[in-house]
Order: structure tokens, then sequence, then C-alpha cells
């Protein structure tokens, strides 16, 4: 089985929130990065069926120059090689822009299966993964939480709301986007940091990608943190009066206790 | 895309045989863009023309509501989905489509907007409209970084524009009875184009815990770091009586079983007290229990969503208040 998987590198979670100059992201100075949740666990189903069935797995990644050390960590953790569309300006492409770029990237790639995260951990559009599959003319599922190779294609348990859940029965060539939560995520090995030195990274421009990039046609115009309008008391002090002061809110105005 | 366009198209969802609330928000959200710009409103829903649920399509006067109605959109895919609304939009030549931002939604509206080659807006929290709105487009507020950052964008150029709006960001609009018309609409769909074959829907085990019925719960997030350290909010539940709940990643984990998982993929409740420890407040989260009467957030980072919806918080090391709350509750307790 040959399985793409794409994966996106956005900041860490904790990272410190400060608007840029411009006024349309965050500042990225001092930011540290890594591998989206989901993508992660898209990497981990990727890396398993692999381990099941054979075949080879190629992670693909659009971003700047630093994005090669998320695609680095793939290839550590096993997957085989990487194609990196390398762009410093990926914020003039809107979802269908990135998407674009990512189809040309692997439309000669024959793969079984495409597989993205559900949603970045930054822009959470949720939609690349499924943009992706209709340029390419190929069958999705989304929400994705486990894949079983199935007579002409695969079935996949899908995440519904509320706690449910559906099978999905799908021919190959596909894309799914998983969610997070299926299986626990490896870690690389020494070896496998030290093999993923020598895997191969094709990396790929824009411009050699599409001839002629289409102008977006949804725009982030600026960002802004959010403004606070909430009307939460916060109980000061050491944590005993915190807690004492809280205690209090909750036996007489509450009075939950 | 022609230029003669006739308003705000809203496709709204059924759910166990009534019409999502997040349905009605959707409708809010259209109505706020439609009164913003001198639209109208039409509404389309995937039924049969006969079903009692139409009389129920409520809210300031939609002109048309259409029936979507095929046998092969009995049973929901992305394919026959999109295919059939792809035709509708076509027919009705909207400037806003607009979806509730569910996991359907989710599933098959940014192909459909591929198609048009346009890009849903996705999971819209807020519709800015602006002065001589016929040349100034709307400014579509969402949030960025797991609610961390607001982002205003805009839609360019000509074509429909996609949005899908988030639960909870709009006001169902209160009843307000409006002439409507009912129209069947009957796509041209083929099986042999319907790629997926979606099997029945299912819940995942027997729930043994109920935590609809309890009156106190003491929810833990990812910033209690390790499984290891579980006892010390399980020790607090104990003392307040409360049951034990958690955001997702403690349940994806297996810290805790899956039926304590509270938010959008897991349950809804709505108690008396919420204590979200180490919680960040994402919107799938929020979703599950913004209802409650009483939130109660303790969390290190002033700037954590949850503290939007809490009513009480504490800026602090979980590690350090959460201790500090269970000996005080078992004073308190005497
Ligand atoms: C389709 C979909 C469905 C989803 N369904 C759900 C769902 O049903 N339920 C759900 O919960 N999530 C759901 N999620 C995930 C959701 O988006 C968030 O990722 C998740 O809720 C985050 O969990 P968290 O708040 O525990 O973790 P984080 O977001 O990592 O937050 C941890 C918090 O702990 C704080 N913290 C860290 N250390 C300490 C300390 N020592 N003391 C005090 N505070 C500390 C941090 O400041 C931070 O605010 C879903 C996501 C998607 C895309």
């Amino acid at each position: 089985m040959k399985i793409i998987v794409a994966i996106k590198q956005v900041p860490e979670r904790d990272a410190r929130i400060r608007i840029d100059a411009e006024g349309t992201w965050i500042d990225l100075q001092d930011v540290e990065f890594t591998l989206n949740e989901s993508d992660a666990y898209a990497l981990e189903e990727a890396l398993q069926l692999k381990e099941e069935h054979g075949g080879e797995v190629v992670v693909l990644s659009a971003g700047p120059e630093r994005v090669g050390k998320t695609i680095r960590e793939a290839l550590a953790k096993g997957a085989d090689r990487a194609i990196h569309v390398e762009s410093d300006d990926l914020a003039a492409y809107d979802a269908l822009g990135v998407a674009r770029l990512l189809a040309a990237a692997v439309k000669d790639e024959q793969a079984d299966l495409i597989l993205t995260g559900l949603q970045s951990d930054d822009l959470g559009l949720g939609q690349t993964g499924v943009i992706l599959a209709e340029l390419l003319g190929l069958p999705h599922a989304s929400l994705i939480l486990k894949i079983e190779a199935a007579e002409g294609g695969v079935k996949v348990l899908r995440e519904l709301e509320d706690g449910w859940f559906q099978h999905v029965e799908l021919p190959t060539p596909a894309v799914l986007t998983i969610q997070s939560g299926n299986s626990k995520l490896r870690y690389a090995t020494l070896m496998g940091i030290k093999k993923a030195k020598t895997k191969e990274v094709r990396r790929v421009t824009p411009l050699e990608l599409a001839a002629e990039p289409e102008a977006s046609v949804v725009v982030l115009e600026r960002v802004l943190l959010p403004n606070k309008q909430r009307t939460t008391q916060i109980l000061g002090g050491s944590p005993a009066e915190a807690a004492a002061a809280l205690v209090e809110k909750l036996r007489f105005e509450v009075r939950a206790l | 895309m022609s230029e003669l366009t006739s308003g705000v198209l809203v496709f709204l969802e059924i759910k166990n045989r009534e019409i999502s609330r997040i349905s009605w928000e959707a409708m809010a959200a259209a109505h706020t863009l439609a009164e913003g710009h001198g639209l109208s409103v039409d509404v389309a829903l995937v039924s049969s023309p006969g079903n009692p649920i139409f009389e129920t399509i409520h809210g300031k006067a939609p002109r048309t509501v259409y029936a979507i109605d095929h046998p092969l959109l009995h049973e929901y895919t992305a394919d026959g989905f999109a295919a059939a609304y792809a035709q509708l939009i076509e027919q009705v030549n909207p400037s806003y489509v607009v979806f509730p931002h569910t996991y359907q939604v989710r599933d098959f509206a940014p192909c459909l907007a591929t198609r048009f080659k346009q890009v849903l807006i996705s999971d819209v929290t807020g519709i800015e409209t602006h002065a001589g709105a016929e040349t100034a487009p709307p400014t579509f507020i969402r949030q960025l970084l797991q609610g961390k950052l607001n982002a205003h964008y805009r839609h360019r150029g000509t074509g429909p524009c996609f949005l899908s709006i988030q639960a909870g960001a709009f006001r169902a609009d209160a009843a307000e009875a409006g002439a409507t018309t009912l129209a069947t609409f009957e796509p041209r769909l083929d099986a042999a184009k319907i790629r997926t074959k979606p099997g029945e829907p299912f819940r995942a085990s027997a729930q043994t815990v109920d935590l609809g019925s309890a009156s106190i719960l003491v929810s833990v997030g990812r910033g209690i770091k390790e499984e290891a350290n579980l006892p010390i909010v399980q020790e607090l539940a104990t003392a307040l009586g409360a049951e034990l709940a958690a955001s997702r990643p403690i349940c994806d984990s297996g810290w805790l079983p899956m039926e304590r998982q509270v938010g959008s993929s897991g349950q809804t409740v709505a108690p008396k007290v919420y204590l979200a420890i180490g919680i960040s407040g994402a919107i799938q989260h929020l979703v599950g229990m913004k209802g409650s009467q009483c939130i109660v957030a303790i969390n290190k980072d002033e700037n954590a969503p949850i503290f939007e919806v809490a009513d009480y918080g504490i800026v602090g090391d979980l590690f350090d208040v959460v201790p500090a709350l269970t000996a005080a509750v078992l004073k308190a307790k005497g």
C-alpha cells in the first residue's frame, strides 16, 4: 500500500500569542513549532498500515524552510521519503490554493491512500484534505479513527457527533482525514533519527507546481485578540485563599455545597 | 456566474427527527447577512416534501423552502449531498450559501465549494456588515489557535460565498410566523457516482456513568499532564460528591473512559456546577458544557478561552490550587 500523509507544522500549543506588525498573524519570533496534532495521528495510522500490509509512506508538507525539521521527525518515526512544497509565502494562499499545490505535488504518485489530519491547530479550517480529494477526483471520508483494508478499498471507522460512530467503505485510491486519539503515537528511535538523515526529501516550489497561481477567493484581513466580555469573577490570593473564597461562593451563592 | 442572484440560501439539517438547533442558528446568521445587504433568505432541507417537519420551519419569512428529495439521499454520502446541493445552488444562484458547522457539513461542504471554485469560510462566529453594503462585502469572524485569536475574513470576487456557522455563535431566531412556499427539488443523481458506502450509526459502548444526572462535575484536561496525577482531581471530586469528567485528550490517552468525555464528540452536560481544571476551553469542549449553571475554571493561563464562559476563575497552578480546594471543601463540610 502506498500512502501519502499530508502534515503541517504549527506553533506549539502554549506558544505566546502576540500579534505581528502587519496584524495578520502572530509574531513567530521565539515561537516553537510542532507537528499538528491530528496529522501526527494520520502519520501513525499510515505507519501501522505499512507495518501490516507493506508498502511505502510518503510525507508531504508545504511551508517555509523550517518545516524541514518536522519532515525529518516524520521520517525518523518511519516514513520512507518526503515531498516539501517550499514556500515562504503560504499565507497568500487560501485553503483551495494550498490544496492545489498539494494536489499538484502528488498527482503522479499513484498513491492508494492520502491521509491528512482533520484540521490544523492554528488556522483550524478543517478543509485541506477534503478539497484535495475533490481536486484529485477521489472519494473521501472525514473524521476517521481507524482504517482497515477491505476488498477493493478500505473500511474506515468514522466519528459522528455526541459519541456516535459509523463504518464507511470506500474504494481506493481515496483521501481520509484523520481524527486524533485512536492509537498511541510512537516516538522516533535513535536508529530512526539516524536513518532519517539519509532519506529523500524532494523540494519543489509553488512555481514549479502550478503554472499560474490563482487569486485567493477568501482573504484573512487581520487578526485580533478576542475582546474580553467576560463576567468571570477571578478569585485571587494564595491557593488556599482562592480555594476558601471559591468554597464560600459555592456554598452561599451557588448553594451547591 | 450570472449577476442575477437571489440572496442567501441556508441548508438545514435534521437531528433526532427535528431541525437541529445549530440549523436555526445558521438561519439566524443568514438573516443577519440578509438584512445587512437587503437580500432574501431561502431555505433547503433534504427530506420528502410530505414530512411534517416542514411545518416547523419558522422564523422571519424565508421565501422558498426547498425539499431536496431523492432516494439516494436517504442516507448521507458526501458524493450524493455535494451533487444534489450543487444542482440546487446552480438553480437558485444565491450570493451566500450558509450551513451549520456540523460533522456532516465539514465532510462535504469543502468539496461543494471547490466545485464553484470557492472556499468555504468555516466555523464562523460573527458577521459584520458594513454601510454601503452593496459595495462593501461583509467581514466574517472566525477563531484561530483554538479560540486564542480572532480573525477577520473577507470573500473576494464573484460567485457564491460559502459559510458554515459555529454552534452557539448566533441566537436562534424566536419563532415568528412567515409566509413560505414549499418547493420540491429533485436532483438528478446517479447511484454509480456515489463512491462511499456508509454503515448504520452506532454508539460505542454501554454507558455505565450518567454524567447528565450529576449535580457537580469535576472535569479535567491536559493541564493534569500525566495519568499518575489524576488522584488529585479524583480526591476533589470525592470531597464534593461530584462525578469526574474530562476533555477529549484525557479520554484519547485512555486515562479516563470515553463515556466521561464532555464536548461535541462526547456528552453534553448542564450540571449545577462544572469545574474545568486545566482545560483550555476549545469550542468543541465548550459546546458540551456551557449550559452549566455555574462554571468554575482553574487554569494557569489567564488568557485561556475557558475564562470567557466561567463564572468564577482561579488563575494558578492546578497542582497547588486543587489540593487547597479539596482541603477547603473538606473543612467546610466539617
Ligand atoms: C471534530 C472535533 C471534535 C472534538 N471533540 C471534542 C470533545 O468532544 N471534547 C473535547 O474536550 N475536545 C474535543 N475536541 C478537541 C478540542 O478541539 C481541544 O483540542 C481539546 O478540548 C483540548 O483539551 P484541553 O483543554 O484539555 O487541552 P489544552 O487545549 O491542551 O489545554 C490545557 C490547558 O491546561 C492549562 N494548564 C496546563 N498546565 C496547567 C497547570 N499546571 N495548572 C493549571 N492549568 C494548566 C493550559 O493553560 C491550557 O489552557 C474536538 C476537536 C475536533 C476537531
